[in-house]
């Protein structure tokens, strides 16, 4: 059935020109939307890693901005709450002399009726070249992405427990920036993983960049069903979990996971997969600690971690910026 | 109207036919098969040359949406959708709005369906008013007003004592009770099958769990109380284990399968494809297989094609927001057929299992062509290759994973009682 108010500015067809095996990637394999870490060629990692490294340089300069994105008019259209994750993009975009808008679509706007796919038709209807997509659905910017024009890009900035990719960039950038070279690599992955798309997108990025060891370490109620399949070791124990490994990768628990039927109290998390400086010992010497923030200081990480040595929790943040910027100038130049 | 269908290959499982012969239908009924009766001058004659002849299909489970929600589809839509496909009889659910649970609200179903002289309907009886689980409803009337058997639909119970209280008073009247095995909490919030495409993509599952949990409370239940039990939309392997346990021990229940679950896995999913968002959940590849067993080895007694049409609006949302269904009765056919070919059965297996053995289960004199019966027949060509085109469907949902799908068998001709009521130009 035709749908009214669509005008031209939403496509139903098939997308001719990406690939069907994976709908973020054109017919020569460049990458036109960032959806989801999973799939992506290590080549194409590789490359967003590179070029976020030449835009550090930038970010510490006086003059911060490259004219890469001018003229160009960047969406921001988030559907569910985020400061943090809008704000970097945000600053990333500008750094690339784009054109930001930002857009909160609450949750009442939506009750009204309008449909995701509306609201993409009307701002589509705005010349956007880009939209940056947060919704707390899995999957939303799949349908954005399958329904926009030729010349727009999306970048999905976070979408239910499904994926968020420049999340999982930076923290390779961190990775990478510290350790080196991810095949020596043992890392572990601590929290609630069943409810994290920041987790699922470190386990593709990892195992996509030859990660030969990698854990996540939490209670039964807060793993997926057949997480080993994504290539993993799952560990009850966080002391068993932790021993030995070069990258400890915390995860935020969600305040409403912490009285219930998954989890009996957040003191008791804190004490069994809180990360403490002497859980931390057992790691290897060396090891980095990482958190996606913002932190519940005192759930899932001690203070005395969070602030300690072996914290890169701010250095993730600055590169946040650099590798966001890769990406929106990456596709914007595919 | 006398009508011969001419030249064609006769399948009618029931009656164990299948070998090249010629149907006379006088008066609604067939008055032979073979050679003509004595002074038989047909009105029509129908050249099934190349073509199967079989009983009219009997359909468990199809959505006409009315009452509550004509804007989805309609009673007209819908029945032309099914005579399109071959489906002379079905069985709609209650989930209407309001559910069937009044027998004026049956009545009224009952006479536009029969004013429309298409397929014939079966409403199934809301089991507790309203479908809230807690009430029962006025059985014996709605049986007088033509419910053929009562079901919850995809409602939960309110608790377990009123399932056992529903199934003792059914069983009182021996009318059959419907019921979906699925725990409503051990499902709750969930879009996905449990296992590797839900964790991949994140979406919130439903584990198998809640399927046999569920089950294993019915059968119990279904033990205790003598009740005829017939578990629809039967999802997981392990849930077919179960019926077939259940059935060696004498216990009264059938069961059915959903078209879609018979071809499509999880991994159909793809990248959150909302038409594959069904209810139950598409599962693993290994449930599949065991589904398609317990449809060989009779564990499963049909196949249904759970028509549920959705309108687009309601689909192009994310995964987790899209509603759940497929529009499917004009798919039924060429599925159960597919079934038959990939296991390597005879047609006449996948036709048993959409002809006599679901009009068993509705307790039905159809879906059988011997001499005497109503004359209810779909005439299909067999080798008929066709593309699925969602435009192209009578149904007014067009919602289907099967779009661009090559399938092959395509209905030619439909007769109810008598009347050719579909033919493809």
């Amino acid at each position: 059935m035709p749908r009214e108010g669509w005008g031209s500015n939403l496509h139903t067809e098939t997308r001719m020109w990406l690939d069907p095996a994976n709908p973020q990637l054109n017919k020569n394999g460049e990458l036109h939307h960032l959806l989801s870490l999973e799939g992506l060629p290590a080549g194409v990692l590789r490359q967003i890693l590179d070029t976020a490294e030449s835009f550090v340089g930038v970010t510490q300069r006086e003059v911060k901005k490259v004219p890469l994105l001018r003229g160009k008019a960047v969406f921001n259209l988030f559907f569910e709450a985020s400061t943090r994750t809008r704000t970097t993009f945000e600053i990333a975009a500008k750094r690339l002399s784009a054109d930001v808008i930002n857009l909160a679509i609450n949750v009442s706007s939506q009750s009204k009726g309008e449909t995701v796919l509306d609201t993409v038709a009307n701002l589509a209807a705005m010349q956007a070249d880009m939209f940056i997509v947060r919704h707390a659905a899995s999957g939303a910017p799949y349908l954005i992405a399958k329904h926009v024009a030729p010349d727009i890009h999306v970048i999905n900035a976070g979408d239910g427990r499904h994926s968020h990719p420049t999340q999982g960039l930076l923290d390779m950038y961190t990775i990478r920036h510290y350790k080196g070279d991810f095949t020596k690599l043992r890392v572990a992955i601590v929290g609630d993983i069943l409810h994290s798309r920041v987790a699922r997108s470190q386990i593709h990025a990892l195992t996509t960049l030859g990660c030969p060891e990698i854990r996540v370490i939490g209670p039964k109620t807060l793993l997926p069903a057949d997480v080993g399949r994504l290539g993993v070791q799952v560990y009850g124990d966080m002391r068993e979990g932790l021993k030995d490994v070069d990258v400890v990768m915390m995860l935020r628990l969600q305040n409403e996971r912490m009285n219930g039927a998954l989890l009996p109290s957040a003191q008791e998390f804190y004490k069994y997969y809180g990360l403490t400086e002497d859980k931390l010992a057992l790691a290897k010497a060396d090891a980095i600690v990482l958190h996606p923030g913002p932190m519940n200081r005192g759930v899932e990480i001690d203070s005395s971690v969070a602030d300690g040595k072996q914290s890169v929790i701010l250095p993730q943040v600055t590169f946040g910026i650099a590798v966001r910027m890769a990406v929106m100038s990456i596709l914007a130049g595919n | 109207m006398k009508i011969h269908i001419k030249s064609g290959r006769l399948i009618d499982p029931k009656h164990g036919v299948d070998t090249q012969r010629d149907v006379f239908i006088a008066a609604g009924k067939v008055v032979a098969i073979g050679d003509a009766p004595a002074g038989f001058s047909a009105n029509r004659v129908i050249d099934a040359t190349g073509k199967v002849v079989c009983p009219g299909l009997v359909d468990l489970a199809v959505r006409l949406r009315e009452p509550g929600f004509e804007y989805l589809a309609t009673l007209e839509t819908e029945m032309k959708a099914a005579i399109a496909g071959g489906v002379t009889s079905l069985a709609c659910p209650p989930d209407t709005d309001p559910p069937l649970d009044e027998p004026g609200l049956v009545e009224m179903l009952k006479f536009s369906a029969k004013n429309l002289n298409q397929a014939h309907l079966y409403p199934v009886g809301a089991l507790t008013t309203g479908l809230k689980g807690k009430n029962l409803t006025e059985m014996a009337e709605l049986r007088d007003a033509g419910c053929v058997a009562f079901s919850q639909a995809d409602a939960p119970f309110a608790d377990s004592q009123v399932l056992l209280h529903a199934l003792q008073y059914a069983a009182t009247f021996g009318f059959p009770v419907w019921l979906r095995a699925q725990d409503p909490a051990l499902s709750r919030h969930g879009v996905a099958h449990e296992g590797e495409v839900a964790t991949r993509l994140g979406l919130p599952a439903i584990p198998v769990i809640a399927e046999t949990v569920a089950l294993s409370t019915i059968l119990l239940v279904a033990r205790q109380t003598g009740a005829r039990i017939h578990i629809a939309r039967l999802s997981s392997a392990e849930g077919v284990a179960m019926v077939r346990e259940a059935k060696s021990r004498g216990i009264a229940v059938t069961c059915d399968i959903g078209i879609h679950h018979a071809h499509l896995s999880e991994m159909d999913i793809g990248y959150f494809d909302p038409n594959c968002n069904l209810t139950p959940p598409l599962r693993s590849q290994r449930d599949r297989d065991a589904l398609r067993a317990g449809l060989s080895d009779g564990t499963i007694d049909a196949l249904c094609s759970d028509h549920t049409p959705v309108d687009e609006d309601a689909k192009q949302l994310p995964f987790s927001e899209a509603e759940s269904g497929a529009t499917g009765v004009e798919l039924l056919l060429p599925l159960a057929l597919k079934w038959a070919t990939e296991s390597k059965l005879p047609l006449a297996a996948a036709i048993a299992h959409i002809t006599a053995k679901p009009a068993a289960i509705l307790g039905i004199d159809a879906g059988h062509l011997g001499v005497g019966a109503t004359a209810d027949a779909c005439i299909f060509d067999p080798a008929a290759d066709w593309r699925v085109e969602p435009s192209a469907l009578h149904s007014l949902g067009k919602n289907t994973p099967f779009s661009g799908y090559e399938l092959r068998g395509r209905v030619s001709h439909t007769l109810v009682s008598g009347n050719l009521v579909f033919e493809r130009k």
